[in-house]
């Protein structure tokens, strides 16, 4: 009787693939269904986005640094625009601090809708992508009041605001809240108790507090493995310390333990947008007044001579940034997100490195899989949020 | 907590005035390390009870050619337990600048430090996987050195278009159009 011959299956998992959020590739290599090893392939994306903003004025970087994690473009440049104020030494208003605060916890809420929707979908519940998406569409709405464009607003601008606030704002955003905090609650009624949900995400994708920290993912990752790291309340920023909010945690580390991290974060962000809501005013400063980095407001361009040749200044030469570096971390939604920002005392940075949380959870991703099932890969990839903009960049 | 404090942990941790302070204007105390005793300088950050720097939350290069050193590393490291943030950086002269690698200290330090190799072409030693991250594996230069150029083609890797004259292109649809099934002339 000849002896039974086993061997090693090697399938490549991407880089087209509906799940891999982008262009993964993994290479994976099976024993009957559980994986033994897998090598994550990258860049795909790459498009030098850093090489890019070497040959640009510093304001014309925030549109390249909004496309990096194209999910949270508020928060991509609110921390540009922090780290450039740091090295030009300037304090943006109260009243533009709580906007910010306002808009990155919008973009917080809005990303991981992206996420519950496309992971939901992922391990079969399609019907919760489309509601989520249909309340994202309200936030790129208001995305597209302020600013005009719904994905990329270019909004945060280096000392404050493009612009001020939108009559009819504050109910857009009262609006939206009052009719999320139900819709919110309408999600958790199909995914927390559904029983197919739990079984393709409990005990899936673990990883231990541990290998969370040695993988620095800072974040919801982190948080869902029992590390109580949260940028807003470590090293606040934008006065976060004077908002009441909680940080939350879970301890699975698994894809259950990070959807339930996520979700409680979006509730978290409802409160932070109330609280920051009933603070700003209608109508305020929008930006400091520093005639050699903000432009003068159009009614003075169009009649006096010296708001003219503002306007054309900063819209030509742009503005010089002292010489030094400087890194501004934020809280985004994916973890700690900021921009290494050196400049060599000229109107253009000298380097523009952003901290890109999708790249840690991407080399993270193999110790999550290995020895689990190939069907459970669709399940920890969507569960590690990754946006392949931001890895490759 | 203050730099000064803070500076005063370090040389607790490793004595022998190894850290060379540097002004700094945001959270992080800036500190400058020599290239050739990173590990141990590292480990030390990571292990001392009153510092535990356990998470490497950035590791970069800049380049300010044609200044020499040229080089200089950047790794971002942040303290959980006594909410300390601290950048340490190595200065490296070119062109074949080469660092001991620490992904053996933090995991996390694995693609970054590839991704350094890839982009300013640093070498690390000792590195487990030492391939580029994102650019093509037979990409030639490094693309975020101050000297390579911004706006250059090159060909793609994969396969050559196919390259056809405008005689062989209207050859070409005449032909296909003959052999369609059903054609009536």
């Amino acid at each position: 009787m000849p002896a039974l011959r086993s061997e090693t299956m090697t399938v490549n998992m991407g880089p087209q693939h509906p799940s891999t959020h982008g262009v993964l590739r993994l290479v994976l290599e099976l024993d009957g269904e559980t994986i033994l090893s897998a090598s994550p392939t990258i860049g795909y994306l790459h498009t030098g986005i850093e090489k890019t903003a070497e040959q640009k004025k510093w304001q014309q970087v925030i549109p390249l640094v909004e496309r990096m994690d194209y999910l949270s473009a508020q928060s991509n440049s609110m921390a540009f625009c922090m780290s450039v104020e740091k090295l030009l030494g300037v304090e943006v208003p109260d009243r533009v601090k709580n906007i910010r605060i306002l808009l990155a916890e919008l973009q917080r809420i809005n990303s991981h809708l992206v996420w519950l929707g496309t992971h939901g979908m992922e391990v079969g519940a399609v019907s919760v992508m489309l509601y989520c998406f249909r309340e994202r569409e309200l936030l790129l709405n208001i995305n597209e009041m302020i600013a005009g464009f719904r994905l990329f607003p270019s909004y945060m601008r280096v000392g404050g605001l493009r612009e001020d606030l939108p009559r009819g704002f504050h109910e857009a955003v009262r609006s939206f809240l009052d009719r999320f905090v139900v819709k919110l609650g309408e999600y958790e009624d199909l995914l927390t108790n559904n029983e197919i949900y739990l079984k393709r995400t409990k005990g899936v994708g673990v990883i231990t507090r541990e290998d969370a920290v040695a993988y620095s993912l800072l974040g919801p990752i982190a948080r869902a493995a029992g590390v109580g790291y949260d940028v807003r309340k470590a090293f606040p920023y934008l006065g976060y310390e004077t908002y009441e909010f909680a940080v939350p945690t879970a301890t699975d580390g698994d894809v259950f333990a990070r959807y339930t991290v996520r979700v409680a974060e979006m509730r978290e962000s409802m409160k932070l947008c109330r609280q920051a809501l009933d603070r700003i005013t209608p109508t305020g400063p929008h930006a400091i007044d520093d005639p050699r980095i903000t432009p003068p407001p159009k009614d003075r361009v169009y009649t006096e001579m010296e708001a003219l040749i503002q306007h054309f200044l900063i819209y030509s030469q742009g503005f010089t940034v002292p010489a030094g570096e400087a890194y501004v971390p934020v809280e985004g939604p994916r973890g700690e997100q900021g921009f290494s920002v050196v400049s060599d005392g000229t109107n253009r940075p000298w380097r523009v490195k952003s901290r890109a949380p999708s790249l840690l959870a991407c080399q993270a991703l193999e110790r999550m899989i290995i020895g689990g099932l190939i069907a459970d890969v669709i399940a920890v990839i969507g569960s590690i949020d990754v946006v392949m903009g931001d890895v490759d960049r | 907590m203050e730099g000064t404090e803070l500076i005063g942990r370090l040389e607790q941790a490793v004595p022998g005035g190894v850290f060379e302070i540097a002004a700094s204007i945001d959270l992080q105390t800036t500190v400058y390390v020599p290239a050739e005793r990173v590990t141990e300088i590292c480990r030390a950050l990571r292990d001392a009870p009153d510092l535990r720097f356990d998470f490497l939350a950035e590791l970069t290069a800049f380049d300010f050619w044609p200044r020499e050193p040229r080089f200089e590393l950047m790794y971002l490291l942040v303290s959980i337990e006594h909410r300390l943030r601290l950048r340490m950086k190595v200065r490296l002269a070119g062109p074949d600048a080469h660092v001991a690698t620490v992904s053996g200290i933090w995991p996390a330090a694995n693609w970054l430090e590839r991704e350094v190799w890839d982009m300013f072409g640093v070498a690390f030693d000792g590195h487990p996987d030492p391939r580029r991250l994102l650019m093509p594996e037979d990409w030639e230069g490094f693309p975020l050195r101050k000297d390579f150029p911004v706006q250059i083609r090159r060909p793609a890797y994969a396969s050559e278009a196919l390259q056809v004259t405008e005689q062989e292109f209207r050859d070409n649809i005449q032909r296909d159009r003959l052999s369609r099934p059903g054609h009536e002339g």
